[in-house]
């Protein structure tokens, strides 16, 4: 035959060998060339990164580490006339003052206390936040109820231990904080759950109550409802029985995170394909176990980000308790920050500081821990 | 072919006889007539093949049969027990009726094995043991108990939903219905779903099942069932519906959709 035929019938006989791909061109130079000026406003970009970070990481870098001051006992420690050089941040003072800012005034034979909840509350949130981790199911019964329990018996007292009473008005510091915010992120989601249910049910009542609510406790800000749980919450109660102090704001903070929670779930909700819910209930699954094994699972899983941004939202929102009385880190700082005992220019900084490293730091490892759970989401099931 | 079920003995209640009865089954959407007086009685072991144009209310017939969607007029019995807003009884139904979707809708988030324990553990409160064995069994008969462990979305498409299939099966159901079980599927997979449903209606299964694929229909349906503007407009034996339509307007539908 000739030449033309010949290309427009083709066989193959022989396989193709696998071959490795094409090298890719490597190394800091070549990344730098590719990244940081592949061309001119991106060149010009990199350059005025460089600028501001020169301009700004040295002097934060001098004042807060190499200026800053370690040890010493009183202001005379922190100030550049008595020390002879530029004094920067006055850590010296937050070392002092670091038992006032975990345990605020819980009397000091009592301090064990915390520690000891601390402890508790870490394996809980280990257990918790662990996937991997053995019997997760007892890690939630010892999560929601017994730490719960165990808590309170151990912070406010128990007589027949004898763990002698301690007074909320004693609590501060980061142990409010703390307090505050697990207690918010513990009852917000299952609340949020029972609030996004309630806004998609069927039933008018039900209905109605959850769209009140959750609009009625978002339309108003976080210090309000604090306000309002502060000075109404006693009027509900029959008189005599009087709440405590910082039960009232832990109402307050509940109730606001449940509102928020319960938008975020809604979301996911909707987000369900309603083949999922009539799967369910072709095999004969009753509403409840259709919630718990199928649709909540996977909706919950769509909200990760949600959910961990408004525990990140509330874990800050706590620090607006202090506007009802209550000693919260932020509070601890600022009446320490006016001790004449450590008055100098720069502690007021230091302390805003200290309390800036712990909200960023209890932040990030929340936003890392949630990106990691939808990472090994994602590859566990691919869809 | 089979035409017509052997008579059911004299003395057998009417429980074991008929599996579906439909008695001038009516349904609006709104204002919209979706069904307008379906009468359709399903012997126990029929199989039955529904057909009909895009729209013309298939789907929606089935689904009265377990109450996904809600009747508004007339009468639906189901093995026995009439369809009412009572919630036990439709749970009862549910339990004894298996549905597959035209988009499987297995759950994602489990793995095969579990998709198909998850109702007998917590609907028939079977030991997860016994889930377990009964689930390989039926993963199995479809072919597939080396995907056991696998989640849904590593399948392909007749693989979930032979797992659909089998899912259903777990129940132990008397009834089967399908909804176009084989339309999203590509078409070298269709032959592999039909296979396993024809393995079904050779065990006698009751089924109801709405499907375009005329040769299913023609190899096992005892009766045909052409639907349109939601009335049952046709029924008839496969022989008969394919060979000698009455209707002009099973004529016409035969006429697109078998070239
Ligand atoms: N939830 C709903 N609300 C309002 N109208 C609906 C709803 N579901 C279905 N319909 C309408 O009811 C009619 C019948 O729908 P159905 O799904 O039963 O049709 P079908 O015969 O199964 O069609 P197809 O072959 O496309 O699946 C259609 O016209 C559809 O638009
Ligand atoms: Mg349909």
């Amino acid at each position: 035959m000739n030449a033309a035929t010949e290309t427009l019938h083709f066989v193959r006989n022989e396989q193709v060998e696998a071959a490795p791909p094409p090298r890719l061109v490597r190394g800091p130079l070549a990344w730098m060339r590719e990244n940081l000026f592949s061309s001119i406003p991106n060149a010009l970009l990199t350059l005025a990164t460089i600028y501001l970070l020169y301009v700004i990481v040295p002097p934060v870098l001098r004042f807060f580490i190499l200026d800053a001051v370690w040890v010493g006992v009183d202001r005379d420690a922190c100030r550049a006339e008595t020390v002879g050089r530029p004094v920067g941040a006055c850590w010296a003072f937050v070392a002092d003052k670091i038992n006032y800012f975990i345990y605020g005034s819980y009397p000091i034979p009592e301090r064990w206390r915390v520690d000891v909840f601390f402890v508790l509350l870490a394996i809980g949130v280990a257990w918790m936040l662990w996937l991997n981790a053995p019997r997760r199911g007892l890690g939630a019964i010892y999560f929601f109820v017994v730490l719960p329990i165990l808590s309170v018996l151990l912070l406010a007292g128990f007589k027949p231990l004898s763990l002698p009473p301690v007074q909320t008005s004693l609590w501060g510091g980061v142990l409010v904080t703390i307090v505050v915010s697990a207690v918010g992120i513990v009852f917000s989601l299952p609340f949020g759950v029972l609030l996004a249910l309630g806004r998609r049910s069927k039933l008018p009542i039900v209905r109605l109550f959850s769209v009140v609510f959750i609009e009625f406790v978002r339309g108003v800000p976080l210090i309000t409802v604090l306000f309002m749980a502060n000075t109404m919450l006693p009027l509900f109660l029959s008189e005599g029985v009087t709440i405590d102090r910082l039960m009232r704001p832990l109402v307050g903070v509940a109730l606001f995170a449940s509102a928020y929670m319960a938008e975020v779930v809604r979301g996911g909700l909707q987000a369900m394909p309603k083949g999922q819910y009539e799967g369910a209930m072709a095999l004969g699954l009753s509403y409840p176990r259709m919630m718990y094994f199928i649709i909540l699972p996977q909706a919950l899983r769509i909200v990760i980000p949600g959910i961990v941004n408004t525990f990140i939202g509330l874990f800050k929102d706590t620090t607006l308790v202090a506007i009802v009385g209550i000693f919260d880190l932020i509070r601890t700082i600022e009446a320490s920050r006016v001790d004449p005992n450590w008055a100098t220019p720069t502690t007021s900084l230091t302390g805003y500081a200290f309390a800036a490293v712990f909200y960023f730091l209890c932040c990030w490892g929340m936003s890392r821990y949630s990106l990691g759970v939808e990472r090994r989401l994602a590859a566990g099931q691919k869809r | 072919m089979t035409t017509q079920r052997t008579a059911p003995s004299p003395g057998v209640t009417l429980k074991t006889e008929t599996a579906v009865e439909m008695l001038g089954v009516h349904k609006w959407y709104g204002e919209f007539h979706v069904l307008r007086d379906i009468n359709l009685k399903v012997q126990r072991g029929e199989r039955i093949v529904i057909c009909g144009p895009s729209g013309s209310g298939k789907s929606t017939m089935i689904r009265c049969i377990n109450r996904l969607e809600e009747h508004q007029q007339g009468r639906i019995v189901v093995d026995g027990i009439e369809l009412t807003n009572d919630l036990k009884r439709i749970d009862e139904i549910r339990r004894d009726v298996g549905m597959v979707f035209q988009h499987f809708n297995l759950f994602p988030h489990l793995t095969i094995l579990e998709n198909c324990t998850l109702a007998p553990i917590w609907v028939k409160k079977m030991p997860k043991k016994d889930a377990e064995e009964v689930a390989m069994k039926y993963l199995k008969r479809v072919k597939i108990p080396e995907q056991a462990n696998k989640y849904p979305g590593q399948l392909s498409g007749g693989q979930q939903q032979r797992v659909a299939i089998a899912r259903s099966l777990c129940m132990n159901p008397k009834i089967m219905l399908f909804d176009e079980p084989t339309s999203a599927l590509d078409p070298e997979m269709v032959k592999e779903v039909l296979d396993t449903m024809v393995g079904l209606a050779e065990e006698g299964m009751t089924m109801l099942c709405v499907t375009h694929e005329m040769g299913f229909a023609r190899q096992v349906a005892d009766r045909v069932i052409f639907m349109d503007y939601g009335q049952i407009v046709e029924m008839n034996t496969p022989d008969e519906f394919f060979r000698n339509p009455q209707h002009e307007r099973t004529k016409l539908f035969l006429s697109q959709i078998l070239h």
